[in-house]
Order: structure tokens, then C-alpha cells, then sequence
């Protein structure tokens, strides 16, 4: 098991004819994910080449799930584009949309929100970098040779934290990991992230990596003192981040003294999640747990 | 980014949210201009980016035109909180029977924004929430729907507005949702929204920030920027398209990723505490597919900064391999050839690490050393750079 992806989903890539979705289409292929076509608005009827292998072009996600039965897409379409794709991706039903674009209007996020609210399709993102479950699938553009299937979940509001923390924990593997992303309206939050760990049975263990701006780990620490009975290992970057100043990510920013590291540390330890003070702290606190005390 | 008050108050009155004569002067001579124009008392204001600016005497009426050409000579130049005032808005001067507060921001939490309103303004509004929670109304707003008339209403009703001002509110709330909306802000905040002693309504003062990431739809959002005022090792990262951000510390950091690089500085900060207090000197992420010349444009900025000791490269090869890492470290130091005259620690890990690692070895370059984790590279980093100090 995993979340959100099996090795039975089926992959479509709005925008996999752009340079980005081209490259990553491949490398997902080379992962061994089910790519079954991507859309690219009146390139529709084409096929795209990968490393020998024709994928179909439709001009839209409707088409592309009528042809392919697809239930992922990943979404490489420009910011000023990336609403239309998003509540195209939603109209169409599909069940799972992970955005990766980065740089979108947070007025298009809230409006993509607003309408898929309810709705069939759990949206990842914006400006993430998707959700992979090593062995099985890999929706986005998280490298699939750093770490193999194995027991941890991850959920992680940024990349490269991501890639680290998977590489740090690579013997012991990992069921899913899921990069949210780092804009300050997103789709699936970390608390939608741990309840799906702690329904998973493959998943033992969850790391949870936070970063500074908004209250979503306060919130994620409530949620884990109510309801998880898993253990979780976090770890928050920003503790030396100005006020006033966005730190890369559009949402990481503390306003006044709301969205500290400080505060969401504090809050997660509250709830007894052990909290490092560095990814590789974080790792070890992760290697006790699991009884794994060797890198 | 953040509008000053006299820019917010020009968005407003393109909307028709009614705001009082005006204009905005960087010298005491326009100011005493504007004050002609618009006759009779006029208050002036300093243009700060801060609060409290009130307390620091940057607010002053002025009856006659002298007076208020005066005031701004006093303002103008004046340091408020770190903040030198560049310009004032003059503005006629109006008395105040009421004041109340009112302010569209997005709400993160519930992936959707939020209307604040009170009829307890002029204050910080963080304090009225502290003590007299129950004043403010707190209305979610659905991004699909928006604010119309009907809602209006409901707020109006909400945060208790008297009767007598409540069409006037009505109207104005419709008015600074369009402003929210068509401008991609994030934050539109009227503090004071004000009553007249004749019982208009008027926004005197406004606080406006605008999404960038809206910028290619909003061309003019571009001229509203103060470039004087940005740092200028900040306006320079701008201009080559890094993401830079300027702290007061000794140890410049590159690395790729916003959550990385942020996580850097903090580690960096907790080795410094063993040498003497050394701080990171910025932030700067790279990105993901960063190329030799991107590279090279960071470390030109980060050496070309006075405060910098040491530089510590933290690199986790994702979908760059470490290789190609290398190679733009060997290539950016090529192009900067004398200019780098600090101490490089690098810490390569991830994709083809040990190709990265080998390349670097192989230049050998004089400034530049390996450390092959995160938190030891931190250390050196901090160490070389309180040894410089």
C-alpha cells in the first residue's frame, strides 16, 4: 500500500510537450510510472517520442481519460495557463491533480480551490514537487533513484528538504513521500497527508517537514495529538528568517510574530511529535525509532 | 509587495473608494504646492513602509501652505525605524468623528480569503483582537463567489456599523473587493476607515500588498516598485533573477531550494554560536537546475558583499546531478577569477556525488574546501568566517 499513488494508477502530463513536462515525462517513465498520454491544447491526435516510446496527445483531460482511463494528472503548464489546466484537470473528474508549476497567482489557487471543493479530485500543490511511492509510481519530479519502498511517510512542504530527508533515510525506504509544496494556498495540507499515513498500513513511521509562514503545522500538531497513533518525527527550517522577508517560497514569510519556526516547533513537541534541530538530527531521531541506528 | 499609503490611497480612488484630496511630494517645495491646491488645513505624512509612524512625529497638520511646506522640510529625510522618509503625502485635513477598521487578506487556512471589519479603528488592530476580541468581525469569503452587495450587508451587520454610515460601508466594501480582485492583492486594509463630522465615510489611510507572482497580468504593478529603497546587493540578485534576501550576518550561503536553503541558515547559525555569534550573511536559492552561470552570478553577489567571511555552497543533487554542481562552482570561480577572495566551503550530496566530489578534488581550487555533511560544513563555513573577523 501507499497513498494517493499505486502501481496501478494511470499517468496522464498536462503540458508534457513544454520542455519541463518532456523532461520529467521521462524521467517518471523511467521510474516505471504509468504514463498513458499528456494533453497539450490543439496538439491533440500527435504522439510524443520518449526514449522510443509513442505517448498519445489529446487536446483535452477529458479526451485523455476517455482514451486511457488515466486518474493522475501532473501538471507542468505555465503560471498564466495553470488555472485553466487545473479546473480543466477538475471538470474531467480525475481523481488526483498535482501542480507543479510554480509561480501562480494565489488568486487562481484560491479560485482552482474554490472549485474543486467537494468535488472528486484531490489537488497537490501548487509549486510542489508531486508524490512518489518508490517501486510503485511517481507523479512529479521528485528523483526515484534516491530512495526505494520501505516503511516511512513523508510529508513535506518543500523539495530539496524532501530529497534530503529521503536520501538521509534511504535504507530504510519509503511508502509514500509527498512535497505539498510551498505557496501559501495549497491543495492537500499535511494534516490530509497524516491522516492518509496513519489509515496506510505500510506506512510505520511519518516525517513531517514544516517551514516558516501561516499556522498549517500548528494546525498538523493538533491534529496528530487527536488522532495519530503513529509516531512522527518533524523538522522545521527557518528559525533565523527575518520578519517581513519571503524566504523562495511565495508562502514562506513571517508576518509579525505569527508563522515562526519557533512557534510550530513549540507546537509539535506540545503534541509529542520529537522535533530535530537539523534534517540529519531529524534522521537520527527517525533511525531510533525504527530501530535502525546505522546510516 | 507592500504599497505605500499614497499609492494605495491612488488604487482606491481609481476604484471609487472616496479618499481626500491630495498628492504625494519629495520635496517641501511640492509639498507646499499640493497644500495650495487643495486649500485650507492640510496634514502631511510621512511615506514609511512601518507603523508608529504617528509617534515618531512623522504625521503633522499644517494650516497655510508655508506651514506645510515647513512640516515636510521636518519629515522629509527624517529616520523612522530604520526607514528614511523619501516622500510625504499631503492631504487635506479632515476631522474625525469615527473610526473604524476594515480589511480583505487571504486566508490560508481555509485556501480562501477572509473580511476583517470593526468599529473599533485607529488603532492596532492585533491589539483590539488581544482585548476586545468580540469587536471584530472575522467573515470567510469564498474565492468562487466573492463579495457582492448581499455580503456586504452581512458584514456591515456583523461588525456593528451604525445605521447611519451602513450604506456608505456597503458600498465601500464592494468597492475594495474589486481592489482586491482586480489587482491580485493579497492584503487591503483601511485603518482608519473614517466619519466625518458631516457623516462621510472616507478611507484615510490604507495599507495594499500585491501578489508578484500576478505580475504578468498586472504590466503597471512594476512602476509601484521602489527600487532606491531595496537593498542594493538585493536589486542586483533581482536583476540576474536570483532569489536573495540580505541578512546581517558573516557566512554568504548558496543552495538549491527554498526549504534547503533555509534550513542552511539555521544550521549555519547554530554553529556560529560556537564561534563568537557568526551569522548567516543571506539567503540565496539557486534553484533546481542551476547552471555554472547561475551559480557564478550568485557567488559574484554573495563575494561582492562587504559583510561576507566565508561562503558555504550547500548542494543535495536532486534532479541536477552533482557533476554538473561542480562544474558551475569550477566555472563560476573561473569567470570571478580575482574577485573571489573568500573561503568556499562545499557540501556536494546526492545525484553522482562521488563524480561532484572527484571534480572539484581534481581543480583543486586554492578557496575552496569539501565537507562531506551538512552540519560539518556548516561548521567550517562559521569557523573560517570568525576566523577572518
Amino acid at each position: 500500500m501507499s497513498i494517493f499513488l499505486s502501481e496501478n494508477s494511470k499517468v496522464i502530463v498536462q503540458g508534457m510537450t513544454g520542455s519541463e513536462g518532456s523532461k520529467h515525462t521521462r524521467r517518471m517513465l523511467a521510474s516505471g510510472t504509468a504514463i498513458v498520454g499528456g494533453v497539450t491544447p490543439g496538439k491533440g491526435g500527435q504522439s510524443a517520442d520518449f526514449d522510443g516510446r509513442a505517448l498519445p496527445v489529446f487536446d483535452s483531460v477529458a479526451e485523455a481519460i476517455a482514451e486511457t482511463a488515466a486518474d493522475v494528472t501532473v501538471i507542468f503548464v505555465p503560471p498564466k495557463f495553470a488555472k485553466s489546466a487545473v479546473i480543466e484537470a477538475v471538470d474531467a473528474g480525475i481523481g488526483l491533480a498535482v501542480v507543479i508549476t510554480e509561480g501562480i497567482p494565489v488568486h487562481d489557487s484560491t479560485s482552482c480551490w474554490a472549485h474543486a471543493r467537494g468535488g472528486a479530485t484531490r489537488i497537490i500543490g501548487p509549486n510542489c514537487p508531486g508524490v512518489i511511492s518508490p517501486g510503485r509510481s511517481n507523479a512529479g519530479i521528485i528523483p526515484a533513484d534516491i530512495a526505494g519502498p520501505g516503511r516511512i511517510g513523508l510529508v513535506s512542504k518543500s523539495g530539496t528538504l524532501t530529497y534530503q530527508m529521503m536520501y538521509e533515510l534511504r535504507d530504510i525506504g519509503f511508502s509514500t513521500a509527498v512535497g505539498i509544496g510551498g505557496d501559501p494556498v495549497i491543495g492537500t495540507t499535511h494534516i490530509d497527508c497524516l491522516e492518509a499515513f496513519e489509515a496506510d498500513p505500510d506506512t510505520e513511521a511519518i516525517v513531517m517537514i514544516g517551514e516558516i509562514g501561516g499556522d498549517a503545522e500548528e494546525r498538523a500538531a493538533e491534529y496528530i495529538a487527536a488522532n495519530l497513533t503513529k509516531p512522527v518525527v518533524g523538522y522545521v527550517a527557518g528559525f533565523t528568517a527575518p520578519e517581513g522577508k519571503t524566504m523562495g517560497h511565495a508562502g514562506a514569510i513571517v508576518s509579525g510574530s505569527s508563522g515562526t519556526a519557533q512557534a510550530k516547533q513549540q507546537a509539535l513537541e506540545a503534541a509529542g511529535v520529537r522535533v530535530g534541530k537539523t534534517p540529519s538530527e531529524a534522521a537520527r531521531l527517525m533511525r531510533e525509532l525504527m530501530g535502525s541506528p546505522t546510516g | 509587495m507592500d504599497l505605500y499609503e499614497y499609492q494605495a490611497r491612488d488604487v482606491f480612488a481609481s476604484y471609487g473608494v472616496p479618499v481626500l484630496a491630495g498628492g504625494v511630494a519629495t520635496t517641501p517645495q511640492q509639498a507646499r504646492d499640493i497644500a495650495v491646491d487643495i486649500g485650507g488645513q492640510v496634514v502631511v505624512k510621512a511615506q514609511v513602509k512601518t507603523g508608529g509612524r504617528g509617534k515618531a512625529g512623522g504625521v503633522k497638520l499644517a494650516d497655510t501652505p508655508e506651514d506645510a511646506q515647513a512640516r515636510a522640510t521636518d519629515i522629509l529625510g527624517m529616520d523612522i525605524k530604520g526607514h528614511t522618509v523619501h516622500r510625504v503625502l499631503v492631504a487635506q485635513a479632515s476631522g474625525i468623528a469615527e473610526e473604524y477598521y476594515f480589511s480583505y487578506l487571504l486566508d490560508r487556512a481555509n485556501r480562501g480569503f477572509l473580511c476583517i471589519a470593526s468599529v473599533e479603528g485607529g488603532v492596532e488592530i492585533e491589539e483590539v483582537a488581544v482585548k476586545n476580541p468580540e469587536a471584530l468581525a472575522r467573515v470567510p469569503i469564498d474565492a468562487g463567489s466573492g463579495v457582492d452587495e448581499a455580503l456586504a450587508r452581512e458584514i456591515v451587520t456583523a461588525a456593528r456599523f451604525p445605521d447611519d454610515v451602513a450604506e456608505q460601508v456597503v458600498a465601500i466594501a464592494v468597492s475594495l473587493w474589486k481592489v482586491f480582485v482586480g489587482e491580485d492583492a493579497t492584503l487591503v486594509e483601511v485603518n482608519p476607515l473614517a466619519k466625518t463630522p458631516d457623516g462621510t465615510v472616507l478611507a484615510l489611510d490604507g495599507k495594499v500588498s500585491l501578489d508578484e507572482n500576478a505580475g504578468f497580468r498586472h504590466a503597471e504593478h512594476a512602476e509601484l516598485e521602489d527600487r532606491a529603497a531595496a537593498d542594493p546587493l538585493e536589486q542586483q540578485a533581482k536583476a540576474k533573477d536570483l532569489n536573495y534576501v540580505k541578512l546581517d550576518g558573516e557566512v554568504g550561503i548558496i543552495g538549491n531550494g527554498a526549504g534547503l536553503v533555509m534550513s542552511t541558515l539555521d544550521v549555519v547559525a547554530y554553529a556560529g554560536e560556537e564561534f563568537g555569534g557568526v551569522k548567516p550573511a543571506n539567503f540565496l536559492d539557486i534553484g533546481g537546475g542551476a547552471s555554472a552561470q547561475v551559480m557564478a552570478d550568485g557567488l559574484g553577489i554573495i563575494l561582492s558583499d562587504p559583510s561576507v567571511r566565508s561562503v558555504f555552497v550547500n548542494v543535495f543533487g536532486g534532479i541536477t546531478s552533482c557533476d554538473a554542481v561542480a562544474d558551475g562552482i569550477v566555472t563560476a570561480l573561473g569567470l570571478l577569477e580575482n574577485s573571489a577572495t573568500k573561503p568556499i566551503v562545499v557540501r556536494l550530496d546526492g545525484n553522482n556525488v562521488e563524480e561532484g566530489r572527484r571534480i572539484l578534488d581534481e581543480a583543486a581550487h586554492p578557496l575552496v574546501e569539501q565537507v562531506d555533511t551538512m552540519d560539518g560544513a556548516a561548521r567550517r563555513a562559521a569557523e573560517l568566517a570568525a576566523a577572518d573577523k
